[in-house]
């Protein structure tokens, strides 16, 4: 295993996610100054910005790095701005990252913030003929929960889940989150709270799809010299970023696509597209899936954690009802999942949920995750899917 | 009336209806929505498209309802809102496409690996008339509906 792709995660922070009616430059701001505290490092010692934009924020959403910088006091800084849908913050973390291998800069703060709309997540205003995210929803009412129902029913109709099964993976990510203080859920689901709750597209309910929220969260990258010059005594280290895209043909039904590649001529690739993030982040940082003591992955609804768990590799395909069922997935368990409480605590906050994942898995790493610590946790990973074929996986260990 | 589809293109509307997309003169790989410009098949340079009609029946890779009324640019077909069933439908050249699933029919007529047909029906009126798109039926065998 080769240290000379190292990078040391410094500091990390997050603003509380919830609906709290402010800009989001206030929460990624809140998050900057956490993260940079957390380093024991200056804002002026930072020299490059990387922001996490989204699409919804107008004009100082686009331009995220430059907007963090100015409202932390201009510091001459270097800056870049991501957008990855989902996998936002992990691209910015990338970004940074390789300016710090590449020995072109020595401290980087990533920041990723948002201030999100009320109810489903749908395109911005016009017609646009030519783009699918917006098709979907004129030509087919297609939303964000229905792609997730479709992965659901899947696991119902080829492995025998049950909705009974997608409830408790809420049951146990509120109370993974239940003392997290930056999740905006901290309240105790039952089986029948979730069964008893609307069902919004069959066969999931209200409380098997993530909210979206407010929310922000910030990671001081530094060199591992850096870290060492400055007294960082043995950082969680960053061992790989996977923001791969998905091989042609990409078969699995994608978000905001009305249909799949075709694989008649070119066949059916080695990997799905989720399987392929998850299979990169471990090539690169050369550890597999079995030295993984805590993944942080996307449950946008709950059956999609179970989908992730495959993906990863954590367990073989179909098989991830009986890991929830044995509590393997529960903290205490073999492989605990989501011991932050995950989306389901979080409600979605795009730019920011990707370095959310990686800010949970330092403080794990670290072992101060207070109220859901996953015991002796050395090597953790990250996973997440977004619009138009960007993903991320994150592989940190100490 | 006839109803104009809500889309140009994308669908024939005969008696037998089927979505159109385009086939890559060079690789063969087809595309639905159509692809032209450049073959998407990375190991193909192609360049030239002829346009296709897809197969008719697939089985149901799939499936799920929209039971809250989705967010425009979606047009509701009726007020007060009626739910309405949604499918991804594996067609046998090698693609998936999404459909709504034909008017009453819903989940509990789906499965996984059944068969369904490609229809099209009215989607929404507007100033302009009846707007028509394309939706999966579920194949019921002869007799299996009497069985039910």
């Amino acid at each position: 295993m080769s240290t000379s792709k190292d990078v040391a995660v410094a500091g990390v922070g997050m603003h509380p996610w919830g609906k709290w009616g402010k800009s989001f430059v206030t929460y990624g701001v809140h998050a900057a100054r956490a993260a940079l505290t957390d380093a024991g490092i200056p804002w002026q010692d930072v020299d490059l910005i990387v922001g996490g934009e989204t699409v919804r924020n107008g004009y100082g959403g686009y331009v995220a790095g430059a907007t963090f910088a100015q409202a932390l006091g201009w510091n001459g800084a270097r800056v870049a701005t991501s957008y990855a849908a989902c996998a936002t913050g992990a691209q910015a973390l990338d970004t940074a990252r390789a300016r710090i291998l590449a020995g072109m800069c020595e401290v980087a703060l990533v920041v990723g913030a948002d201030t999100t709309p009320k109810g489903f997540l749908a395109p911005n205003a016009g017609e646009r003929w030519d783009d699918p995210d917006w098709l979907r929803f004129r030509l087919l009412g297609m939303t964000n929960p229905a792609y997730f129902a479709l992965y659901a029913r899947r696991r119902m109709d080829l492995y025998g889940a049950t909705q009974a099964d997608f409830a408790q993976v809420k049951v146990k990510n509120a109370k993974h989150g239940l003392h997290n203080p930056n999740a905006r859920y901290r309240k105790e689901v039952s089986v029948d709270d979730v069964l008893g709750s609307a069902v919004v597209s069959d066969p999931l309910h209200l409380l098997d799809i993530c909210a979206t929220s407010d929310g922000a969260a910030a990671v001081v990258l530094t060199s591992v010299d850096y870290a060492r010059r400055h007294g960082l005594t043995d950082p969680v280290k960053v061992k790989a970023i996977s923001t791969v895209t998905p091989t042609f043909p990409n078969t699995v039904m994608d978000m905001p696509n009305l249909s799949t590649d075709s694989s008649a001529v070119a066949g059916v690739p080695e990997r799905t597209f989720k399987e392929s993030i998850g299979h990169a982040a471990y090539e690169e940082a050369g550890i597999g899936p079995e030295d993984v003591d805590v993944a942080e992955v996307y449950d946008l609804s709950t059956a999609l954690e179970l989908d992730w768990i495959e993906d990863l590799a954590l367990c073989k395909r179909g098989e991830a009802e009986a890991l929830l069922r044995a509590g393997d997935t529960t903290i205490g368990g073999r492989i605990p999942v989501n011991p932050s409480g995950g989306l389901a605590c979080f409600g979605e906050a795009v730019p920011a949920q990707a370095l959310a994942q990686v800010c949970e898995l330092t403080w794990q790493l670290r072992g101060q995750a207070e109220g859901r610590q996953v015991e002796g946790a050395r090597v953790g990973i990250t996973a997440n899917q977004g619009l138009f074929g960007h993903g991320s996986s994150v592989l940190l260990a100490i | 009336m006839t109803a104009t589809p809500a889309i140009e293109g994308w669908f024939t509307t005969g008696a037998a209806p089927a979505l159109v997309g385009t086939r890559c003169a060079t690789c063969t790989t087809v595309f639905f929505p159509k692809a032209d410009g450049f073959c998407r098949n990375p190991a193909c340079d192609g360049e030239t498209f002829e346009e296709v009609e897809l197969s008719r029946r697939g089985r149901i890779w799939s499936y799920t309802d929209a039971q809250y009324q989705p967010p425009p640019p979606y047009i509701p077909a009726a007020d007060p809102y009626e739910p309405f069933a949604l499918a991804a439908v594996e067609l046998p050249e090698g693609l998936v496409v999404l459909g709504q699933v034909a008017k009453g029919y819903g989940v509990d007529d789906l499965k996984v690996g059944d068969e369904a047909e490609l229809v099209v029906e009215t989607l929404y009126t507007d100033e302009t008339g009846e707007r028509s798109i394309w939706r999966w039926k579920p194949v019921t065998e002869m007799g299996q509906e009497a069985d039910q």
